[in-house]
Formats: C-alpha cells, structure tokens, sequence
C-alpha cells in the first residue's frame, strides 16, 4: 500500500508531443467516425465509409509528411518507449500509402460481395492503426501491444466471408497459429524482462546480461521473440498457414495480409533484432541466416507447384519474406546499416509490386471468377492492357530490371557482400539460385497470359471500376519508376536510421 | 583512359529513341495496323540516323578512348552512375544492333508471323533495341546489368508468343538459363565493387582497380562473370537453350538472336571481365580456349546431324562463337582483333542465314533438308543468297566470315605471355579441322537444297526474293562482301581499343 501510494506521488503526467502523435490520432479518430457513421447511415449509402476510411488515411499522412520534412525527425515520447524517427516515419509512410491503395482495392469488391461494410473499414483503419504504432514501438509493452491491435482484425478479416468455410478456416487458422505465436513470443519477453529487469528496448540492449557469454535462457528468449515475429512474417517453417488463410481470405484481405501484415511482421524484427539484441547477434545471427534460406527455398518449391492463382502468390509472397530476412541475417555485423536499408527497400518495393498483383487479380477475376491459373489463359489477346500490367508486376516480383523488384534484390545481395563473410556469400548465393527458380511460376502464369488460348473462348471484355483502375495505375507507375530511377527509394533506405540501432 | 565528352547526348538520343516509339505505339488504337507499321519504321529509321550521325562524328584517329562520354547521376546510393561512351570495340556492335532492327523491322512489314498483332510485336523489337544498344554503351556495371537484363522479357514474349510448336518450351528454357547467368553475374559484379574499395561502380575506375584484388579472390569472381557471359555467347556446356530458342523463335527473333543477343556475352567478356580481373583472366583462359574448341567440334557435329535447316544454323553459330571465344581466351590483341571481327562478320552473316531460313520457310512449309532440293531452279536468286551466305558462313576468303575466323585460329598459335603455347596449338590444330567440318556441313546443307531437282510438291507460295527482301537484305549482303574484301575497314577501328582494353597483358 506504502509503495502504491510512493508511486502515486512520484507520478506526473508526461509530456505529450501531439505532433508526433499525430498521425496515430488522425487514425483513431477516423475509425471512431466511421463506426459511427456506420449506425446512422442506410445501406444504400454505405459507400460513404470507404470514402471516409481513404480520407482519414491521407489524412494521417499529412502529419507524418509534416513530420518527415521537420528539421527535428527524431521525437522521443514517454522516456524513449514510443519514438518517431526517420525508420518509423518511412514506415508509416508505406503503410499509409498501402492501406489506401488498399482501400481501393476493396471498395468494389465490398461492395459488390455479401460483407458487412462498415465493420470491414473499421477493422481495417483498426489493424493499419496497430501498425502505425509498431512502427514507433520501442518497448516490449508497446511491441506485444501494437502487434495485437493489428493482428486481431485481422483475424477477423480473414473469416469475413461468413458464409464460405474456406474463409472461415483461413480465419480461423491463421488465428489459433497467430495466438500460438503471441504466447511463444510473450514468453520469450518475459524471459526478456526477467534477465534486463526492463521493458525498455534499449536497457535490454544495455543489461550486462545479454553481454559476454550465454546462457541457455538467454538465447531461448532472443530465439523465442524472434519466432514468434517468425509466423507473423510467415517464415518457413513457421508459414503453414499463409497459403490457406491468403486462399480462403477475400482478395483485398489477402493484399492486406501479404503486404501491410507482413511488413508491420518485419518492423517489429528490425526494431527488435538491432536495438534490443545488438549484443545477441550470435544468436539470431545464424537463425535468422537458416530461416531466410529456407523460407525462399521451399516457398518457391511449393510455389512451383501451386495452380491457384492466389495460392501461388501465397507461397511466392512466404518466399519473398526470405529476401527480405537475408539482408537481417548479416544486420548484427559491419553490414548493419546497409542490412537496415535493404530490408526497407525490399518492403517498399515489394508493398508496391504486391498490391499491384492483387489489383490486376482482383480485376480479372471479376471477369473470370476463377482462381485458377489456367482462367487467365490469352489475357493480352482481349484484354492487352491487363496482361501488360500482369507482366509488369510478375516481371518485378521477378525482379528483372528495368522493374522495380530488381532494385530490391540488389539491395539485399549488396547487404550480403558488404558483410563479406563465407556465410553471407553462401547466402548470397542461395538467394540468387532462388531468384531463378522463382521465374518458373512468374513464368508460368505469363506464359499463360500470353501464349495460351482463352479458356471456353470467352472473350468478353474485363470491366474494371475506377477505384481499380486507379490503384493499377498507382502500383504500375510505382513499380517502373522505382525501377529505373532507383535512386528514389534508395534515398528512403538510406534515411530510414532507427534511434538505438548502431549505437546511436 | 581518355574521355571524350564532345556531343554527349548523341548515345542516349539513339538508345532510348526507341522507347519514345513504344510510346507513341501504344498510344495507337487498336487495330490500325498501318499507323503501328508507320511509326516504327519511322522510329528505326530515325534511331539509324542517329546511329550514322554518331559513325560521322567519331574520331576514329581516336578509336581507342571513349567518346560521346555522358556521365550524370543515377543512383547515388550505390554510387552508380549513368555513364555511357562507345569506343571502337562497342562502336561497330552499337551500329550494327541499330541496322538490324531496322532491317527487321523492314522485313516485318509484310512478315508478321502468326498471330500476328503487330503492335506489341513491334513494340517488343524497339524494346530489345534499347537493350541491345544500351548494353553495348554502358561505362557502368549497374547500368550494363540493366540493359542486359532488359532484352530478355522481350524476347522471351517474342519466341513464346509469335515461335513455332514448341515455343513455350523454348522461351522458358531461354529465359531460365539466361536468368541463372545474370543472377551469378550480379552477384560477380557486387563482389567486384567491393574488392575494388566499394568506390564505383564505373568500368574504367574497376579496370584501373581490379587487377590490384588478390589472385584467388579474383578467380571467383571471374567465374561468376563467366557463367553469366558464357550462356549468353553461349559456350559449350552451356549452349543447349541456344538450338530451342532459335529454332522456336520466329524468323525476326532469330535474327536479332544471333546477330545481336548472342554478342552481348563475348563483349561483356572483352569490355568487363578480362580487362577488369586480368589475372584471373590468365588464369582461366586456357579453360575457356577449351570450352571453346569443344564448342567448335560439337557445333559442328551437331550441325551435321541436323535435318531441319534452321537447326543447322543454330548448331553452326555453337561452331562460330567457339571461334570467338577462342580468340578471345589468347589475350592477345591479335585474336582479340578477330574476335570483335568474328561477332560482327557472324552477326551479319547469320542474321542473313536466318532471314534466308525464314523465307524459306515462308515458301516451302517446311524446312527438313530433305523435303527441299532444286531452290536454284525455282527461286534461283533465293539460291544463290543462301549460297554465298554459305561461303561467308564457312569462311570462303573474300568473304566477312574469312576475318573472324582464319585470325582467330592463327592467334592461338602464339597466346600472351604466360599461356600454355603447347595447349594452344593443340586447340589451334583443333579449330582448324574444325573448319573443315564448316565446310562439310554448309556444302552439304548447299547442296541438298539448293542443287538437284525440285522434289515433286506443287509450292503456290513459291515465288523468288521480294521488294521488302531485298531492301531488308541487300545492306547485309552488301556489309559482307565489303568487310570481306576490305577488312581494315573495321580492323583500324576496334584495335586501338583492343590494344586498350588488353593493356594488362603488355599487349
């Protein structure tokens, strides 16, 4: 009771930067608006709410733009466990940027299929708002809590088409391995907690106890939390439920998944990897090297297999996430800041080149109602500027220059090299096997595209609504100017410094 | 070396020209074919012009430095520049990727190959044009690896799409094998800026710097150049997408194919990986020789077994690159000479072979050496093309072929200085009997197509070399014949710039 009371008195309320702060209140409030609105407005007019959500989106992006072109881009707020710098604000930016894109993906597509609206854009401003906040999260506390703000909507999301089992099971899979990976990760923070006497990213880095030799309960924390960051960015052998939740989700939940979700995914194991653990890199050093080796390998295995059209992008997106983990694997050594720029050149590139995919599926299946790889067959021969979209986007998952993808993979393989370890260049090479084996079903589906006849003979035109075309057109002019003119997003790699990381 | 920066827009005018023509392309409507053919022919004939503006305004009594040199920032990050400049290595295979484009697209006119859509066929070509010249002008490692990554999409589009029955095999195992290279290639040039200092990634700064990386280190990163060069060229082993491609691909393919692509890897070996990495190079020149001579027999094997034409060809340019690469794994300035000789003479010569197989095609339906026979009686001025592409092909004296090939044997007699001369000579008596199979399989090809009787089918098609054909060849036929009797005429060019880029080897 004593201490309570001694507490009490010691306690001030904190200083709030509200300018820093800004973005995340934009957001809160804008879904606060858009559950309201919700109630009082009728079904007809429920087209509102995706308008609102778009709005309060850019409108969180005007603070964080203000906030980026500040003199001062570095806010600490409640004794370092909630900072604004340059990575966060890169961040935010991306995943901004892709929830509009999002937004657009969905609006028809909500719109047209059996959903409840208004909580769809709740959720989503919900999840998107979780993961502005891991973006500043530099606190075991904050970390665990943001990560579960974007994550539980987004359960839901998965299982929103209430009456199809498949949804239902992707909801439900990914839920019970998701909560599975909160309570790995839990515990391992509180190992964490328990040796650092902190919650603070930075003391942990400090404590003498992650220094110098370890124990085994040491490293069992550090590969704890790491693992369960490991599902949330579906790294092999933690991905199993990628592939049926990304099949049975909606389309737009999909898109969401596979790029915002995920990247929020490797936030948190960039955050957490460089400012808690610099000490540890012997450690997650080679797990994380065995996770992105194998993450690629046998995502792009399962991908070659695959004659789903979203269940391919599925296993292709888990292999993706091993090149963005490959730079990771080298960021506790001499390579850590160039390791930092890959892994945010990668998510940007890879954010813009994905939804783009989603955007051209989404827009063919209007038409085809299939998810078949096969129902694309002589796309570019009805509709060619679909098909060249199509190819644009496969060609930068590729990562085949002049395409934005290839600035990503390079980022990663100079990451490697400037770590000029054996290891690094045996994953540089493993990277680069990949990289071939990959083009096998990016082929495929452009062989498809391109060189086999019109299933059924079915020519009729695809329709695509505005708000998709727009979002084509967003990702299309993205993905080919970060592609030749690379210096753009590099620039954002190379701003993007975490306080903490480095020692600075 | 020495940079000369007088008129330094001309090389990006006449690269990306062409993708102003895309542009203007895919701003057509649908279905007017007219408009697509007009404005391409436009912009091939415009990017030529630029291409003989830039032959005027070279100084050739400086072959040897770079010129047109235009350097401005790209990607700072990477310290990777847009830096471009031709000297007279790139300067003959800069022209020659414009000229045969534009001849291309001239035979294209009236030879659209099923399925037709001429849009994105002739959007694809300007594609692969921009590639093709920008690759052969890129100072800057990231910039080549762009380039050179550039043609494949198109190409691969093009085989698959407009190719024969087995197409979509042969533009995946096209695309597959070239990726591989090009993934170890990247990996090769990053490992070569770093040793370097990770200063730039500018080609004459790596020549300057990368002989001073240590002999071992050196050695691997040469092998990843390697690979990715060797299966462009390609080299034995690594040639087996080569007769798929050009057998699948459409007649306008195949040309660009060999004329052009197949170049990109012997110059990524003259203009990168042995100036930059000449110990390396010393070491694993006999290794390449080797590979070279195999190629060389087994090119030649293969084309005796062949029984469809095209094929033969293809299996002919295994033969021709081997002599190439030959040349090339002398070092000296010699064979480097007749290498840089043997891709244009080869590119000229085989395009034309290829153009012929394609009108052959056209004619008959069929391209089995056995089913034709008696061309000279039916389309006799067609026959007598074939026949003098076939000399040039097998290296009659008089003829561009002559230039590549007879030097490039010659040089093995004397490689640079710390080769294995024994080695050499083996592999030089080697190419030579490899000569004689050339001349074994084209007059054998000659003379089971060209002489003897018509075989019995009734042709509707047939009739003998067209306006656009003639327009399309006779600048091939003309370079053939002209490079043949006045070789100098390109030697004088390239070797200032062989002297140049072999200048590690004392040569």
């Amino acid at each position: 009771m004593e201490l309570l009371a001694a507490s009490a008195a010691a306690w001030t309320a904190p200083t709030v930067d509200y300018h820093a702060l800004a973005p995340e209140i934009v957001l809160a409030v804008g879904l606060c608006v858009v559950l309201l609105v919700d109630l009082f407005t009728p079904e007809r007019n429920k087209w509102l709410l995706s308008v609102l959500t778009g709005f309060s989106l850019l409108g969180a992006a005007l603070p964080t733009l203000t906030l980026a072109l500040h003199d001062d881009t570095t806010r600490s707020l409640f004794d370092g466990r909630y900072v604004v710098d340059e990575f966060s604000l890169v961040m935010k930016g991306l995943f901004l940027v892709a929830g509009y894109v999002i937004v657009l993906l969905s609006s028809a597509h909500v719109e047209e299929g059996d959903y409840w609206r208004g909580e769809y854009w709740f959720l989503l401003l919900t999840s998107l708002l979780g993961m502005v906040m891991m973006a500043s999260s530099r606190d075991l506390v904050s970390v665990f809590v943001a990560l579960e703000f974007l994550s539980i909507p987004a359960y839901m999301l998965a299982a929103w088409r209430k009456r199809d089992a498949k949804s239902n099971e992707a909801g439900m899979k990914y839920f019970l391995l998701g909560v599975f990976a909160s309570a790995v990760m839990l515990y391992g923070m509180s190992l964490l907690y328990g040796l650092a006497n902190s919650t603070l990213l930075v003391d942990i880095a400090g404590s003498a106890s992650l220094d110098g030799e370890f124990a085994a309960v040491q490293a069992l924390a550090v590969v704890f939390v790491v693992v369960g960051f490991a599902f949330k960015v579906s790294a092999v052998p933690f991905h199993t439920w990628a592939p049926d939740t990304y099949e049975g989700a909606p389309t737009p939940v999909t898109a969401f998944l596979s790029v915002a979700s995920k990247a929020a995914g490797f936030v948190a194991l960039v955050v957490l990897v460089l400012t808690a653990f610099p000490q540890a890199r012997d450690v997650w050093q080679p797990f994380i090297w065995v996770l992105s080796a194998l993450t690629m390998t046998i995502g792009n295995v399962f991908a070659l297999r695959q004659t789903n059209l979203v269940r391919m992008i599925a296993y292709s997106s888990v292999s993706q996430g091993g090149f963005v983990l490959m730079p990771l694997a080298v960021a506790g050594g001499a390579a850590g800041e160039s390791a930092l720029r890959a892994v945010v050149v990668y998510l940007v590139v890879y954010a813009v080149t994905n939804l783009g995919m989603f955007a051209a599926i989404l827009a063919v299946s209007r038409k085809t109602r299939s998810g078949d790889i096969t129902s694309l067959g002589g796309l570019f021969s009805y509709a060619p500027a679909l098909g060249v979209l199509f190819t644009i986007f496969l060609a930068s998952l590729a990562g085949i220059p002049p395409l934005g993808g290839w600035i990503g993979k390079f980022a990663a393989f100079q990451a490697l090299l400037t770590d000029a370890t054996p290891w690094a260049y045996v994953l540089a090479v493993i990277g680069a096997v990949n990289s071939v084996i990959a083009f096998g079903y990016y082929g495929n589906v452009m062989r498809e595209i391109w060189m086999r006849p019109v299933p059924h003979g079915d020519t009729t035109p695809v329709v695509t609504p505005s708000s998709l075309q727009i979002a084509l057109g967003i990702t299309a002019v993205a993905t080919l100017v970060l592609g030749v003119l690379p210096g753009i997003v590099l620039h954002f790699g190379d701003v993007a410094d975490i306080v903490g990381a480095f020692g600075g | 070396m020495q940079m000369i920066r007088d008129d330094n827009w001309v090389l990006s005018v006449g690269t990306f020209l062409p993708m102003l023509g895309v542009i203007a392309l895919l701003l057509v409507p649908k279905g007017k074919d007219s408009a697509v053919k007009t404005i391409t022919l436009v912009t091939a004939i415009a990017t030529a012009a630029v291409g003989v503006f830039t032959l005027l305004r070279f100084d050739f009594d400086k072959a040897g430095s770079m010129q047109f040199v235009a350097e401005t920032s790209w990607i700072p990050v990477i310290k990777s520049t847009y830096f471009i400049g031709v000297d007279g290595i790139s300067l003959p295979l800069y022209l020659l990727s414009m000229v045969i484009t534009l001849l291309v697209v001239i035979y294209s006119l009236d030879h659209i190959p099923s399925p037709g859509n001429p849009k994105a066929f002739f959007v694809l070509t300007l594609v692969l044009q921009t590639g093709m010249a920008g690759t052969f002008i890129a100072q800057d490692l990231i910039l080549f690896f762009v380039f050179f990554e550039l043609v494949l999409l198109p190409m691969y589009f093009m085989i698959g799409v407009w190719g024969g029955e087995q197409r979509q095999y042969a533009s995946i195992k096209f695309f597959l094998y070239t990726m591989f290279g090009s993934a170890l290639m990247l990996v090769a040039f990053l490992a070569l800026f770093f040793k370097t200092g990770a200063e730039s990634f500018a080609i004459p700064y790596l020549v300057e710097n990368g002989a001073g990386i240590a002999k071992n280190v050196q050695v691997w990163i040469f092998a990843g150049m390697f690979v990715g060069f060797a299966v462009k060229v390609p080299m034995f082993p690594f040639h087996t997408w080569l007769p798929d491609a050009h057998t699948q691909a459409p007649t306008q393919g195949s040309v660009i194919l060999a004329a052009i692509l197949l170049k990109l890897g012997t110059y990524g070996f003259v203009r990168i990986a042995i100036p930059t990495l000449p110990d390396a190079a010393l070491e694993w020149a006999p290794w390449v020789g080797g590979l070279a001579v195999v190629g060389i027999i087994y090119g030649a094997l293969g084309c005796l077994a062949q029984t469809d034409m095209k094929r033969l060809v293809a299996f002919s340019s295994v033969a021709h690159m081997g002599f190439v690469m030959l040349g090339i794994s002398t070092l000296t300035p010699f064979g480097v000479n007749a290498a840089v000789f043997g891709m244009v003479a080869h590119g000229l010569i085989t395009g034309m072979l290829f153009f012929i197989a394609g009108s052959v095609k056209e004619r008959y339906h069929t391209l089995e050496i056995g089913k034709l026979g008696g061309m000279l009686t039916q389309v006799p001025r067609l026959g007598w093309i074939l026949g003098l592409c076939s000399m040039a092909s097998l290296g009659l004296p008089g003829l561009a072929g002559f230039w590549g090939e007879f030097p490039a044997i010659l040089s093995a007699y004397n490689p640079a200085a710390g080769l294995n001369v024994t080695v050499y000579r083996t592999y030089m008596v080697i190419a030579a009997i490899g000569t004689v199979f050339a001349a074994a399989y084209l007059l054998w090809l000659y003379q089971r197509t060209a002489f003897g009787t018509p075989n019995g089918h009734d042709h509707h098609d047939l009739h003998d070399v067209n306006t656009h054909e003639w327009i399309a060849w006779l600048p091939l036929l003309v370079a053939i014949i002209a490079f043949g009797v006045a070789p100098n005429l390109l030697f004088s060019v390239i070797d200032p710039a062989v002297q140049g880029a072999l200048r590690a080897f004392g040569g």
